[in-house]
């Protein structure tokens, strides 16, 4: 495999310069040890464990991965909610601690729509002050402005004009979801981070705020990272997709070449999980995701993996290039060709292979 | 279906609901839903949320509280459940009819040990004795892929993941062995890799007794994967309902469209999301409930309620696939 990538930092250093980029970042959790539920024994849980990533300005990108996989903790280390145990987190090449702890421009730059917006909005107050609410705190228009700028919200959102006299308790899912949306966009912010936004909404409601997202998202060039577990959603509305399993991500590239020949055997089986009309129901993989404080040696994956081989067992493997803009975690990546995502017989000394465990400890934000 | 008694082929269905209707307060929250369930087939229930999906298996499990039901659903061999006296419920509860719930971790006793809740339901269903339903646990145990079966039995339900709960729903629900087992949405809350697992898991276990199934699915891609026919909900309102090939693939209701259209299949970008949404109860319109929403809608629609009709499609009269829309597709 041959480094094609370009060198953008070195032309356009300040035009590249991602909006997040995490460099190795760990994040480690000191939870009470398994089965001393009441002793103060604690052990290291890492619910983030080497993770690269980087996000350019107006990109959008998916997160995916089975629960407890991380998902929720790198987004609160992108908020700069949770500090790094280990590694960097920056946004626009600062450290997010440091742009977070100078003013308010990172928190209006910067907004979250939560994994649960009913609990997310105050219920005592009104759909209008709960979206007044950013306007007045970042400063964003005058009190007699108000009125005029949550119409605007409203209206953006696909709300009649009429329920910022409402009450949260008074709207449906879609509604509540549609409320948080807005109030996320009142700060004029040019990143946008949601948990699993529309899961749990039906088809039909879902539909509705998906294509209100990708508006959102086309008119405004808002940088989008959207977790999600649904593999559909993530290939409408994001053109990156980042697959993790258990504090790692496992694969990374375009949402659509990583979908049609997925490299990693996780991706494939999620891939194959997916719900379509009329297929057999496929083959599902084996096992649970094992536990976070007990991980298998070598391999986290391989205690589930259908191509599992013996150095699985004992290797670690590290997101490494794998074709051109796409990574790929595995000692023993499935065909990323046209062809169907097979096993690959790739031994120890298959040129894939090669290139993996020469790469292993070179950070793809290098490359 | 029942709109369409005659083309109905010999053998008895095992279960024939007939006009169920359910009243919380003023709302009619079910209207007069029609269906069958023939032995060993696995019935889809779909629809939006709200349209009362769980509201039918609750009340075909005679679980529904607060609410007034009307109509018939007629087991085989046994009469209408909804008009059997509650000792008799309760005993078919245990054994010929079964529910797994889409929270299993809510649907298990916190305080037990789930060998003790499933050995509890097999002695009080089957009657065995201590051993003999410890033996029949281990081997349940075993059949739903809980692999360490005898450690598991004295594991409490907050020490297993999602999908093991769920594996431990599977095999109580089963512990008698039904006849009918009503499943909602029981994968709903679970990762994919998981969901496929119980669901293949309910599909191959309720087929190897022959049971038959009414799964509760919010995804119409998965029903037609899963489900040998389906019947579509909307408001509280059977729509549409046939085979899963003649519902999917010739549909006549405009909002059995609506739902397919916005099932997202992965490379799909040309979502288009539909008006509106459900009518609350205090506003429902008396004719067509989805005439608020519907492209097709005729003058008549929404003063006039259509009535279930069969599709004439069929190929040789033996589907029973019908609708409800004055202007079908
Ligand atoms: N305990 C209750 N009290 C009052 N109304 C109820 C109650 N349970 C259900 N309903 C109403 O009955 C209707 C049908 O509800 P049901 O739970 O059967 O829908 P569902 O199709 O299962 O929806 P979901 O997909 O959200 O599970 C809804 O309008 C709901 O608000
Ligand atoms: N505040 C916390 N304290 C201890 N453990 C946590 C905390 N937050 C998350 N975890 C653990 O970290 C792992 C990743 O969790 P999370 O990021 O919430 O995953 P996801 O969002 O993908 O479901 C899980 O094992 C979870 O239990
Ligand atoms: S490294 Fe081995 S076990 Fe891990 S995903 Fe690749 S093939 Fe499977
Ligand atoms: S009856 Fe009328 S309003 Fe109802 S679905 Fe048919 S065309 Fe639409
Ligand atoms: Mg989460
Ligand atoms: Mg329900």
């Amino acid at each position: 495999m041959t480094r094609t990538r370009s060198e953008p930092l070195r032309d356009k250093p300040a035009a590249n310069t991602p909006v997040f980029e995490l460099i190795d970042v760990e994040k480690t959790f000191q939870v009470p040890k398994p089965g001393r539920r009441f002793s103060r024994e604690t052990v290291g849980l890492k619910a983030l464990d080497g993770v690269r990533l980087r996000i350019n300005d107006g990109a959008s990108l998916a997160l995916v991965g089975e629960s407890g996989s991380g998902k929720s903790t790198l987004l609160r280390v992108l908020l700069g909610l949770d500090a790094p145990t280990d590694g960097r987190a920056n946004y626009r090449g600062r450290p997010i601690s440091d742009v977070r702890s100078k003013g308010t421009e990172f928190a209006r730059d910067v907004a979250l729509v939560y994994q649960d917006a009913r609990g997310s909005l105050d219920p005592r107050m009104t759909v209008g002050a709960l979206i007044a609410e950013p306007l007045r705190h970042f400063g964003i228009v005058s009190r007699e402005e108000e009125p005029a700028r949550v119409a605007q919200l409203l209206d953006r959102v696909g709300l009649p004009v009429d329920s910022a006299q409402r009450y949260p308790s008074g709207l449906s899912g879609g509604q509540v979801r549609r409320v948080a949306i807005a109030r996320a966009l009142a700060s004029e912010p040019s990143v946008l981070v949601a948990d699993e936004a529309v899961s749990g909404l039906d088809v039909s409601t879902q539909a509705q705020l998906l294509t209100l997202l990708r508006g959102l998202q086309q008119d405004m060039g808002l940088t989008l990272v959207f977790i999600t577990h649904d593999l559909g959603v993530a290939s409408y509305l994001c053109e990156k997709i980042a697959i993790m399993y258990l504090g790692r991500i496992v694969e990374t590239g375009a949402t659509n070449d990583v979908l049609a020949a997925p490299a990693h055997p996780y991706s494939a089986a999620l891939r194959a999980a997916a719900p379509r009309f009329f297929e057999p129901l496929p083959e599902p993989l084996p096992g649970e995701i094992p536990s976070p404080l007990d991980l298998p040696k070598g391999c986290r994956f391989s205690t589930r993996c259908p191509s599992v081989k013996g150095d699985c067992r004992t290797r670690d493997p590290y997101l490494a290039q794998h074709g051109v803009g796409r990574s790929v975690a595995c000692l023993h990546p499935l065909s990323d060709g046209e062809g169907l995502p097979l096993v690959s017989d790739a031994d120890m000394s298959s040129p894939a292979a090669a290139d993996i465990q020469n790469q292993t400890d070179t950070p793809l934000s290098r490359d | 279906m029942t709109g369409t008694p005659t083309l109905t082929p010999a053998p008895q269905p095992l279960l024939i609901v007939d006009d169920l209707s359910v009243h919380r307060g003023a709302a009619k929250i079910l209207d007069r839903v029609k269906l069958t369930v023939e032995k060993g087939e696995t019935l889809a229930l779909v629809g939006e949320s709200g349209a009362g999906k769980s509201t039918i298996a609750t009340a075909l499990m005679g679980l529904l509280s607060g609410a007034k039901v009307e109509g018939h659903a007629e087991l085989e061999g046994t009469g209408d459940l909804l008009s059997l006296p509650s000792k008799q419920l309760v005993k078919l509860r245990g054994q010929r009819i079964s529910m797994i719930f889409q929270d299993a971790g809510a649907a298990l006793n916190p305080a037990y040990t789930v060998g003790r809740q499933l050995i509890s339901a097999l002695r009080r269903n089957l009657g065995l004795s201590r051993r003999d339903a410890r033996a029949r646990a281990v081997d349940l145990f075993s059949s739903v892929g809980i692999n360490d079966a005898e450690a598991r039995l004295s594991a409490f339900p907050h020490q297993l993941s999602g999908g093991m709960q769920q594996r431990v729903m599977v095999a109580i629900a089963l512990a008698c062995n039904p006849d009918l087992l009503l499943a909602d949405e029981p994968t709903s809350a679970l990762d994919v890799t998981i969901q496929a697992q119980i669901v293949r898991l309910i599909l191959s276990q309720t087929r190897a007794r022959g049971a038959s199934c009414i799964f509760v699915l919010h995804d119409l891609a998965l029903a037609s994967q899963s489900c040998d026919r389906i019947v579509v909900l909307y408001a509280g309102q059977v729509v549409e309902c046939g085979p899963a090939r003649d519902v999917l693939e010739r549909h006549r209701h405009p909002y059995t469209r609506q739902l397919k259209s916005c099932v997202l299949e992965i490379g799909r970008q040309d979502l288009e999301a539909p008006e509106g949404t459900v009518p609350s109860h205090d506003s429902m319109p008396p004719g067509c409930r989805f005439a608020t929403r519907c492209p097709r809608a005729l003058p008549r629609c929404a003063a006039e309620m259509p009535p279930l009709t069969p599709a004439s499609d069929d190929r040789d009269g033996a589907s029973d696939h019908a609708f409800a829309c004055w202007n079908p597709e």
